[in-house]
């Protein structure tokens, strides 16, 4: 072990209903939701028409024209909150002596599927040309197939020229994301990682998939309460879209050059269930495991998790699986931990949501105030943890545990930790 | 620590499937490439792809695994049960959590994902099929090879376009390092469908020549851009020490060196980075320029990045120091399985003492400086292999591999023992 | 009236499920649950929706109860055609 640690110095967040860390963590403490009817397409005719939209306007937001034209939405995302997170950070990248050892690790699901569906409706005439037209693609129609060009983009930003990758590992995308970009720090390949993920799902074909598998929430008539994790009324997720960037600094030299830090990311440990691509088992044995090691890695016990901020994304299944998953292994601390799921408020933005809720969790650590589980009246028996309903606590937040599951059956499990000294 | 070896192979590209055939192939000059057939391509200035022949997804995956994903995975579901055959790795009998995936993916199941918008667009949105959700995005490849072998490790998905099959290699031997024993490792990607194939002409890179011996042409004077294919290999990664312990059949070579980078944003004015990306390949490996044996290039047979990979190589080699090839041109450039499908080939390379050829070019175009293999394989003494990828937006990469440290019989020239030494010391940059 | 048989479902698993294109159901095989017979939760999702596609019924959201086998899944499907639904 190189005993080297990657810290958090600066966060970035786009996110329903708040644009910047200020206004998401508002949002998040004051257990509010942005769940709404879909506004970015008529939804007439879908199972589920409702969504956490994000209220951007990208040329308010610093884009250029240029910048707007080129960039799908997922990618103006990742941008803006790049750009904020970098500010943060008091980093003056350009004036670090080496590119190079400045990368880029970003996740993301299903990454310009936004530019790709509305590109096609141009080219294919609505759908009725499979030979579509190769005369009316835009310049950058090969940069929205390729998810990459999001982690590019953000590379472009920030001047990074080090090792870039896009980590797409479907709802775990975002934890995942940051993990790689801690290892590369970690392992002496990069001094700063500029990290997160985005998505922007909300477009006809991806709303349209997951009704397909009666994932999402017809619960069309209040919005505003239709992600309910671990309540038992709960009848599925809601789409959300988002994107949260963390700058990542090698410990030391974040201490060294007075930066303020967040938390450090002490551990982290994915596993596959190799059961089901949807499905997951009720045992959540695999999620279990990767929590023990995450925890092993980070040095700490069950007794110093002092939040688990978690997957909750308003299935029953989804619900019962990891509940078992932190029964499994917290033991008995699994009952008295503080357990919440920001889903419930800014719905499930799919890769993005897990930097979304890592940012929750530096926050939390930083103010030391617990997000709640809103929409959380009807406790589901078979959910029989403290999910913090409805109204954020305060309390000394010290080691956060923080988890995800994904489609293909990643689980992914991470603990940051206070930074301890050097905090203010 | 111990090395990250490579103990099986599975390929399955336009000119062959599985190692025997595929190198048969390469040796004897039989292209993959020829007329598009999946679709009507006559509307498009490109017709021409290397598509795999003779492949039977019904006759090798389970009906009801085919309905639920996209040809691009078929590939790679069965160049995973390949590369696991290879290998000899029985999966239900190694340690459940030693065992990961993780695959490059370029643009996931490009034509699954056209065929469903195409019908919520045509029908409406009950029309949208229960599989779209498992069967489009990046991550259904490795998720539905981890489910078929119980491989439940840490896997991961990395796309950085052609760059990122080298990127998956690195990452499967920081995984053997920290994390697993045996990393099934690689890339495939198929994006010949209509809304592929024209995303892929919005770059200008594609090759319009109309002649299957003559459109992709790196480093040629005539270079004009590259042909499309799909396809691509896996690679079973495996600790060294875990291999030996279960008499792997095959030690093809080591993953020695790996290092990534990425170009500055376009109109910066500063220089690309694919030399230095080389430099610190081999300095991972702990390696000086001349242990390397022969170079596997990225070869865009676009003349302007042909030219920028070619400065880079004679800068850090010098000029027509080291033997170049690009046995992809009977192939087509495979994205997410490009990179692994180089790396296979040259270990097989490594093997069998032998520089497969760049068919297709007469002579490297003069000023290039470089010692391309043309038309003919050519018998060398190798034992490390340089393989470079560039993926579009910026993304460079490189993995050095060589004849694994259990495979020599001792002696040898000193570059020879640099070479062997890697993986065993921390890395100095 | 039109009759939803063994045919049509028979049909549109080889067609959506993956069902083997020579094979079909013994009268046994009726009666076991899907996923007894290799059919994971999506391609059962994907079945009920064939079904609504091809039939014009509505296949609610209690469906996946209300036909957990191949047998029941005609009778459910009669039942709605009959009611004229």
């Amino acid at each position: 072990m190189t005993g080297r640690l990657a810290a958090i110095t600066g966060i970035g967040v786009v996110a329903p209903a708040g644009i910047g860390r200020k206004a998401f963590w508002d949002l998040l403490t004051h257990g509010r939701t942005a769940t709404r009817t879909i506004s970015l397409f008529d939804a007439t005719g879908f199972r589920s028409r409702i969504a956490a939209e994000c209220d951007f306007r990208p040329a308010c937001e610093g884009l250029t024209p240029q910048e707007i034209r080129r960039m799908d939405r997922a990618a103006q995302f990742a941008v803006v909150s790049a750009r904020e997170a970098v500010e943060d950070s008091g980093l003056a990248l350009d004036a670090m002596p080496d590119s190079h050892r400045i990368g880029v690790s970003l996740g993301s699901a299903v990454g310009a599927t936004m530019g790709l569906e509305e590109e096609y409706l141009v080219l294919s005439n609505a759908g009725r040309q499979w030979l579509v037209d190769h005369r009316y693609g835009v310049p950058h129609l090969y940069g929205y197939m390729v998810p990459s060009t999001l982690a590019a983009e953000v590379a472009w930003a920030c001047g990074a020229q080090g090792p870039v990758a896009l980590i797409s590992t479907g709802c775990t995308s975002g934890l995942d994301a940051v993990a790689h970009g801690a290892a590369l720090i970690e392992e002496g390949s990069a001094d700063v990682m500029i990290v997160g993920a985005t998505d922007a799902p909300i477009s006809p074909i991806t709303v349209a998939c997951f009704d397909a598998i009666k994932a999402t929430s017809p619960n069309n008539g209040d919005p505003e309460h239709a992600s309910r994790p671990f309540d038992l009324n709960r009848d599925g997720f809601v789409l959300g879209e988002g994107a949260a960037v963390l700058v990542l600094e090698e410990a030391d030299q974040a201490r060294r050059r007075g930066a303020h830090m967040y938390a450090q990311i002490a551990g982290f440990a994915s596993r596959s269930n190799a059961f089901h691509m949807t499905g997951l088992k009720p045992d959540g044995r695999e999620m279990a495991e990767a929590i023990r090691v995450a925890m092993l890695r980070a040095r700490i016990g069950p007794a110093d998790v002092s939040y688990v901020n978690a997957h909750g994304s308003g299935t029953r299944q989804n619900d019962r699986h990891e509940t078992a998953a932190f029964k499994r292994s917290l033991g008995e601390r699994a009952y008295r931990v503080p357990v919440s799921s920001i889903k419930s408020m800014i719905g499930h933005s799919l890769g993005a949501i897990g930097c979304l809720e890592l940012a929750a969790c530096a926050l939390a650590i930083e103010h030391g105030v617990v997000p709640p589980t809103a929409n959380l009246h009807t406790p589901d028996p078979e959910c029989d943890l403290d999910y913090v309903p409805n109204t954020a606590r305060t309390c000394d937040v010290g080691a956060v545990l923080s988890v995800g599951s994904g489609f293909g059956g990643f689980q992914s499990a991470m603990v940051l930790t206070e930074p301890g000294r050097v905090r203010p | 620590m111990s090395a990250a070896v490579i103990t099986g192979i599975g390929v399955i590209a336009p000119n062959g499937i599985g190692v025997a055939d595929y190198w048969a192939a390469v040796l004897s000059g039989r292209s993959g490439i020829g007329p598009i057939s999946r679709f009507d391509p006559s509307p498009y200035p490109v017709r021409l792809a290397g598509q795999v022949a003779g492949f039977d997804p019904a006759a090798l995956i389970p009906p009801k695994l085919i309905v639920q994903t996209d040809n691009w995975t078929h590939l790679g579901l069965h160049a995973a049960a390949l590369a696991l055959a290879d290998a000899a790795a029985d999966t239900g009998a190694l340690a459940e959590y030693e065992m990961a995936v993780v695959t490059a993916s370029s643009s996931g199941g490009t034509e699954f994902g056209q065929r469903e918008i195409e019908k919520l667009w045509r029908h409406g949105p009950g029309h949208v099929g229960a599989y779209q959700s498992i069967a489009w995005f990046y991550a259904a490849t490795t998720g539905q090879i981890s489910i078929r072998h119980g491989m439940r490790g840490p896997s991961g998905v990395i796309a950085a376009e052609q760059a990122g099959g080298l990127d998956a290699i690195g990452q499967a031997r920081r995984v053997l390092r920290n994390d697993a024993s045996l990393v099934l490792t690689g890339g495939t990607d198929a994006s010949l469908c209509p809304y592929g194939l024209v995303a892929q002409l919005s770059t200008g890179w594609l090759s319009t020549h109309h002649d299957p011996d003559l459109a992709y042409r790196p480093f040629d004077p005539q270079a004009c851009g590259y042909l499309p294919g799909e396809g691509g290999a896996m690679l079973v990664a495996e600790d060294a020490g875990h291999a030996a312990a279960r008499n792997a059949p095959h030690v093809y070579g080591m993953i020695a060196g790996y290092a990534a980078a990425f170009d500055p944003a376009p109109g910066s004015g500063r220089p690309p980075v694919l030399e230095w990306v080389i430099r610190a390949a081999l300095s991972d490996a702990h390696v000086v320029p001349g242990a390397v044996d022969v170079i596997f290039a990225d070869a865009a047979g676009v003349p302007e990045r042909d030219q920028a990979e070619a400065a880079a190589i004679r800068a850090v080699f010098g000029p027509g120091a080291v033997p170049v090839t690009a046995p992809k041109t009977m192939t087509g450039r495979l994205y997410a399985g490009g990179g692994a499908l180089d790396v296979a080939t040259a270990l097989l390379a490594l093997r069998d003492g032998v520089v497969p050829p760049t068919t297709g070019v007469r002579a490297p175009a003069a000023g290039l400086g470089l010692d391309l293999v043309c038309t003919e394989p050519r018998p060398a003494r190798l034992r490390s292999a340089l393989v470079l990828a560039r993926g579009y937006g910026g993304f460079n990469s490189a993995v050095l591999v060589s004849a694994a440290p259990a495979a020599s019989g001792g002696g040898g020239p000193n570059k020879e023992k640099e070479a062997m030494t890697c993986g065993s010391s921390p890395r100095t940059t | 009236m039109r009759q939803f048989t063994t045919d049509d479902l028979t049909a549109i698993m080889r067609g959506c499920a993956g069902m083997d294109q020579s094979g079909g159901f013994n009268g046994a095989e009726l009666h076991v649950s899907y996923s007894d017979l290799g059919y994971d939760s999506l391609a059962v999702l994907e079945i009920q929706a064939e079904i609504q596609r091809r039939f014009g019924i509505p296949v609610g959201d209690d469906a996946m109860d209300a036909m957990p086998t191949p047998a029941a899944t005609v009778s459910y499907v009669n039942t709605l055609l009959r009611a004229g639904v």
